[in-house]
């Protein structure tokens, strides 16, 4: 009896919800779709709701048309040991374990109920400034919150936009410094229209007592964070967060949207993705949309949306357009596009015409004499190995790839290699002062250029030694001697 | 053998917090006067000659302490005077544990225990300023602050995860004979939560954003500012029934005047 009414109540209310679904929707036929708000302060937010938050590069799921909520979003905040680049660690200050830390999407509308919770093993306090809070210090104040503690406090996000928040607790530099930044988004009440890929992307400069590449856990350089002279400037916290394995995807014919953030503290970004032209953009994450764009500049503290259509297949490196930054520092990411080719879009190469208006000779790079010596040289065969990894990966992983499989008709493999394997001086040779024209390697011909590399006498026996141990080459150990040898031949 | 140790080191610790009534594991520091290092209209500060605690105090000292006073045992303790975490590591009520050394200072004790742990020696927590004030020294000189080296090795501590399982004296020895004031734990002081609710020393800034965006971005370029600004906003975080795992003390005590 009881089950008949309640089924009878039920069906009269799905009754009624399909007649107002109705309504609403022939309104929407005759007008513009509209806010019922005059100002995103009157919007209810009532019923409650977990975030949930997600790691760099992933992004939590499209608000899509859900109504405001009552969101809760519980940020842990942990300091520990990561990696920067092969062989270099660092002591990261993270939300959530990671930077940047945690993606929180909301929409317009949401009173968000902020839990901060500060690890009992962290040894200093922390507070979080999210600009999308309208309040004083962005929640700053409300949020100081000391180690095994936890602090709570709400607001309503009322402007839509793709915002920065970071920890703001004294030193502020340092604790940005150290990776404290992530992004919030705001979304507009219908949401923002549907993209096939989304990702989160954040820059930061890194400021260690060591230079670029020095080993070993590297501490915090105040000085030059102040003197402003970052050693890494990298994409989601460190050198091939989004590289090789770690790149982001996306299929031919699809749409990415990308938030990309920068956490700074201290350098503005150029972000520009090589072979890509931002169909939209977002102008500094906010309502105004720029169209067919670039290079987008990222304040620090400050963030962009861009959106753009993939038409080829091929890898797009992401960049910090000021140069040295990508390609020096780590400020590097890949996005692998999978799918058919498309010539019209893009034919490839047609032809390789000569064309020699200055005479035959090769263009050589400049060469220093005075090369430093690397600092620590190998004491064993392991220790080789280890160090002409990082060499490997710092300096010919990006053309010669991680199997040292090389790209066709590109870049000639190592692995394998006959080319490499019939002569060690020659390979030597070439790291030291370059190679162009055609070569056979495994029956394949190449003819590309590989420019001179400026590396110590270490360096170089031991990247070779490496290379020589790896992928089925044929266990050679090549020694400083012989790579000096080489270099004073000519 | 290590057992043997172990006892040996509680007999020790037994024998010292007998006989520590007087200032036995103290050194004299000689007073004088200087300029701390926050706000932006800071005022010179004059210490009068006093005695601190050679190290800070071990798990096997506070052992001592609660055998002796029940009502600070981790499961007696009044809340109001010691949140959840208080002694939150320890194995019970009248045991450290395995996993804690004698003879690592011991940490997550509540502002309220450690003022009485001092009261009942016939000590008490230092100021703030006599505790700057003893660890400007490094082991040369007593006023370090100026040396770059010095104010990186504190701001690397600052940074390094994991220092407090580290054992009493293992830092450095500082001009005054002082260890540890720096690189194992941050420690209690009397006035800790002055800075932020002082306010005088300050008259220009708004106190509210002092230890925020403002102050350090202000006043505060060199390292050894920073250095300061991170102790001084890690107190102010501090509320006296707080027990937190870095954080521990040491006692002091006023040289009587002849």
């Amino acid at each position: 009896m009881k089950t008949y009414q309640f089924s009878i109540l039920k069906s009269t209310r799905l009754l009624f919800a399909i007649v107002i679904f109705i309504t609403f929707l022939s309104c929407k036929n005759n007008k513009k779709e509209e806010s019922k708000f005059t100002s995103s302060m009157e919007i209810p937010a009532t019923v409650e709701m977990i975030a949930t938050l997600t790691s760099p590069p992933n992004v939590p799921p499209p608000t899509g048309k859900r109504k405001a909520k009552k969101l809760i979003v519980d940020m842990e905040i942990l300091e520990q040991e990561g990696e920067m680049t092969n062989g270099v660690k660092y002591v990261y200050w993270t939300f959530g374990g990671t930077v940047p830390g945690s993606f929180i999407r909301t929409k317009v509308g949401d009173e968000v109920e902020f839990h901060l919770k500060n690890h009992p093993d962290n040894k200093l306090p922390h507070n979080i400034d999210l600009h999308a809070v309208t309040g004083p210090g962005g929640g700053a104040e409300s949020s100081f919150v000391a180690p095994g503690h936890e602090k709570v406090f709400s607001f309503k996000v009322l402007n839509p936009g793709l915002y920065v928040y970071h920890c703001a607790t004294t030193p502020v530099g340092m604790h940005i410094a150290n990776g404290m930044y992530g992004l919030i988004l705001v979304e507009p009440e219908e949401g923002l229209p549907d993209v096939d890929k989304e990702y989160y992307i954040m820059q930061g400069d890194f400021y260690t007592k060591g230079n670029n590449g020095d080993r070993g856990l590297q501490p915090f350089d105040m000085q030059k964070a102040v003197d402003e002279k970052a050693d890494y400037v990298v994409f989601n916290g460190k050198v091939g967060a989004l590289t090789g394995d770690n790149a982001i995807t996306a299929n031919v014919g699809e749409t990415v949207r990308l938030y990309v953030g920068n956490g700074g503290p201290n350098l503005v970004s150029s972000f520009h993705v090589i072979g890509e032209i931002f169909d939209r953009v977002h102008i500094e994450g906010g309502s105004s949309i720029n169209e067919n764009v670039q290079t987008t500049l990222i304040p620090a503290g400050g963030a962009t949306i861009v959106e753009f259509k993939v038409e080829v297949p091929g890898t797009f490196i992401l960049v910090d357009h000021s140069i040295f930054r990508a390609f020096n520092k780590g400020a590097l990411g890949m996005l692998k596009v999978q799918g058919d080719e498309n010539e019209a879009v893009y034919s490839g190469e047609l032809r390789d015409d000569i064309y020699l208006p200055e005479g035959g000779g090769i263009q050589k790079m400049p060469s220093s004499d005075a090369l430093p010596e690397s600092e620590i040289p190998a004491k064993s065969m392991a220790e080789r190995m280890e160090f002409g990894k990082q060499t490997y990966m710092q300096t010919c992983f990006a053309c010669h790839q991680a199997e040292g499989q090389g790209i066709p008709n590109a870049f000639p493999p190592l692995a394998k290699s006959d080319y490499l394997n019939a002569d060690v001086n020659r390979a030597i040779d070439i790291i030291l002062h370059g190679k162009t024209g055609e070569i056979t390697v495994n029956g394949e011909k190449y003819n590309s250029i590989m420019t001179a590399q400026t590396l110590s006498d270490d360096e170089v026996a031991n990247v070779l030694t490496y290379v020589y141990n790896s992928w089925g080459n044929d266990k050679k150990e090549v020694v400083p001697s012989m790579v000096k040898a080489v270099r004073n031949s000519n | 053998m290590s057992s043997f140790f172990k006892i040996m080191i509680v007999l020790l610790a037994a024998l010292t917090f007998h006989t520590i009534r007087s200032q036995e594991g103290m050194v004299q520091i000689k007073g004088g006067t200087y300029i701390p290092l926050y706000g932006v209209d800071s005022t010179a500060v004059t210490i009068a000659d006093l005695s601190m605690d050679v190290y800070p105090v071990t798990n096997a000292d506070y052992l001592e302490f609660v055998r002796e006073f029940p009502e600070w045992q981790k499961n007696k303790v009044i809340r109001l005077f010691a949140d959840g975490n208080y002694l939150v590591d320890w194995e019970g009520d009248l045991s450290y544990g395995k996993m804690l050394a004698a003879e690592g200072p011991v940490t997550s004790v509540s502002w309220f225990a450690a003022k009485n742990y001092c009261e009942c020696q016939g000590k008490r927590l230092p100021t703030i300023d006599e505790w700057e004030y003893a660890a400007m020294a490094d082991e040369t000189t007593a006023d370090a602050r100026k040396k770059e080296s010095y104010n990186q090795s504190i701001l690397d501590w600052y940074e390094a995860p994991k220092s407090l399982k580290k054992k009493v004296g293992s830092t450095f020895k500082n001009y005054w004979g002082v260890y540890d004031l720096h690189g194992l734990v941050w420690e209690w002081t009397m006035d800790f939560n002055a800075v932020l609710i002082s306010g005088e020393s300050r008259k220009d800034v708004d106190k509210d954003s002092n230890l925020f965006c403002g102050s350090a971005a202000v006043g505060a370029s060199d390292l050894m500012n920073y250095a300061a600004f991170m102790r001084y906003a890690f107190r102010g975080s501090m509320k006296a029934n707080y027990a937190v795992k870095n954080l521990g003390f040491r006692c002091a005590m006023d040289v009587p005047q002849i």
